[in-house]
């Protein structure tokens, strides 16, 4: 299988590896994806409650190379944004920025389904209410 | 001085071997000067390449204690399953349309198991313990009347474990059933003698034991008892009418040279490469915690390892070691995302096969490569776990098996 460079920069540097403690009401954390189907993402955003922007996002990945740049790269774009935006990511989007073959489309689903799975448990924690449906629509 | 490493480092001996330059120069004058058809009665050209087709017969029928009439060439161990089972199917229709195998098996027996199926055969898929290996009385429980083959590997391409094959020849001896079994991976590489292990019909192919490409063989019993088969292939009836087709001739002078070096230099190979596997068993279990090694340990190909690396995807793990030829039980490119079905068969769970990798060291493995290999895994599979969620699930005493997963 080739990887495109930008799989392969996201595999060898990911960025954003690690963890926030899940206790905090500010964190939310998705986690999706089965060890048997060979994917797990463990996605997690760290929103300013004053401002509703993301201040830190942190990711943890078993899978293949593009599940982990597909984390990666999430992580990037979440930070900055504010949680209704980051909703607006979409797994075509992961899709176009890392060139990922038409195999390895679940990867960016499975990523999209982790960023809404952060954001719902965050709103859960704030009382918001309404959550969101965390199946992507896979689009690509 | 140790040699400088030369990279990419091929250990994927399982799926091909180099050709052996001996073997190389023992076939190069049949493809120019001797380029005769083997099956030319009225001249010279022919004589000389029905001479050397008959001397590979001798040096294959030789490793394996056979009688070279027994040796039919083929065009490798794909063939050799096909034409052992659906030979011996059609010739035997009218004594039984029962078949026993094993759900571990390459795909040249389970598929051509699958197709007789649908021919109105049965096939009964042994399944297969633990440790890969089947249980004797599973296959005795499964032999009935219209059972006339019994087609079980002596080793797996996968995990090397090599299955009881002298007591499955006893047990099919006993019951007047036919025995097949795919040696494709065990000779050359281990002990294999035709009449000790009692089997009636025995898959080889060339590439497997450092000969080229394209060819194989079928060892078919001649006595006690004679084998019948129908052939698969019909043309102008060589190879005793089991196999037409004119002989790649410089690919059989390839391959009895390759046997004739494996059945000379076997002990020292053998010795060589468990010493060399062994080492690299100890340095990986030295460097990571929680990896398992997959299959029997005591009935296993020298060459041959077989590593779960728990919390750890084994795609991702073969992109961190790209300069490191190996296999993976993994493959992780479809939406199914199918692991390997050897390792399920095992019973290993599911993330443990999507996180293996198949070593297969060999006849030009070095100690350097080894420990390169060793060190770079520990490295890669170090630096994957500080990023695998399940790792640190598990570390915060986790079961991972009874938390619910959201499957897609």
């Amino acid at each position: 299988m080739a990887y495109s460079n930008k799989v392969i920069d996201h595999y060898e540097n990911p960025r954003n590896v690690g963890s926030m403690p899940k206790e905090d009401p500010n964190v939310g954390t998705g986690l999706v994806g089965a060890p048997e189907c060979g994917d797990v993402m463990k996605l997690q955003v760290k929103v300013n409650p004053e401002t509703g922007v993301i201040d830190d996002a942190k990711f943890k990945t078993f899978g293949c190379g593009s599940a982990i740049a597909s984390s990666s790269l999430a992580t990037e774009w979440l930070k900055g944004r504010t949680v209704d935006e980051a909703l607006a990511i979409k797994n075509t989007d992961i899709v176009n920025e890392l060139s990922l073959p038409p195999v390895k489309i679940h990867c960016s689903v499975l990523a999209e389904d982790a960023i809404k799975a952060a954001i719902n448990d965050y709103k859960k924690k704030q009382g918001a209410g309404k959550t969101v449906d965390t199946h992507a629509q896979p689009t690509a | 001085m140790p040699m400088p490493i030369k990279l990419p480092i091929y250990m994927d001996y399982h799926a091909t071997t180099p050709v052996d330059p001996r073997v190389v120069q023992a076939m190069l004058p049949y493809f120019t000067e001797h380029f005769g058809n083997a099956a030319s009665r009225n001249h010279p050209f022919g004589w000389e390449a029905e001479e050397a087709v008959e001397k590979a017969r001798k040096q294959v029928a030789d490793l394996i204690g056979a009688s070279p009439k027994e040796i039919v060439f083929t065009s490798g161990a794909t063939e050799s399953d096909n034409l052992a089972i659906k030979g011996v199917a059609e010739m035997y229709r009218e004594k039984g349309n029962h078949i026993i195998t094993c759900v571990t098996e390459h795909k040249a027996v389970i598929d051509t198991c699958k197709r007789l199926e649908k021919e109105g055969y049965r096939v009964t898929y042994l399944p297969v313990q633990k440790d890969g290996l089947v249980d004797l009385n599973d296959l005795k429980a499964a032999i009935s009347d219209k059972t006339i083959l019994i087609t079980i590997m002596t080793a797996n391409n996968e995990i090397g474990v090599v299955q009881p094959v002298a007591e499955i020849g006893a047990i099919a001896k006993e019951k007047g059933i036919l025995f097949h079994t795919d040696a494709v991976q065990a000779v050359g590489k281990i002990p294999f003698n035709v009449n000790d292990l009692k089997v009636d019909m025995a898959a080889m192919s060339a590439h497997k034991m450092y000969g080229p490409k394209g060819v194989g063989a079928l060892y078919v019993r001649r006595r006690n008892p004679r084998v019948l088969l129908s052939p698969i292939i019909d043309g102008g009836g060589h190879e005793r009418g089991m196999r037409s087709g004119t002989l790649n001739v410089p690919g059989i002078v390839g391959f009895g040279k390759a046997a004739e070096l494996c059945r000379l230099e076997m002990a020292s190979d053998t010795a060589r490469v468990t010493a060399l596997r062994e080492r690299l068993n100890k340095k990986l279990h030295e460097g990571l915690d929680e990896i398992y090694i997959n299959g029997s340990i005591e009935h296993r190909l020298p060459h041959n390892l077989n590593i779960s690396f728990a919390y750890v995807e084994g795609e991702s793990l073969l992109m961190g070691i790209n300069d490191v030829a190996v296999s993976s039980g993994s493959a992780c490119t479809s939406a199914s995302l199918e692991p390997s079905y050897v390792l399920k068969a095992l019973g290993a769970g599911d993330d443990l096969a999507h996180s293996s990798i198949r070593f297969g060291l060999g006849r030009w493995t070095t100690e350097e490569e080894v420990d390169y290999v060793a060190n770079k895994l520990v490295s890669v599979v170090t630096r994957l776990r500080e990023m695998s969620p399940l790792y640190e699930l598990a570390k915060e005493g986790v079961d991972l098996s009874t938390m619910q997963w959201e499957v897609h």
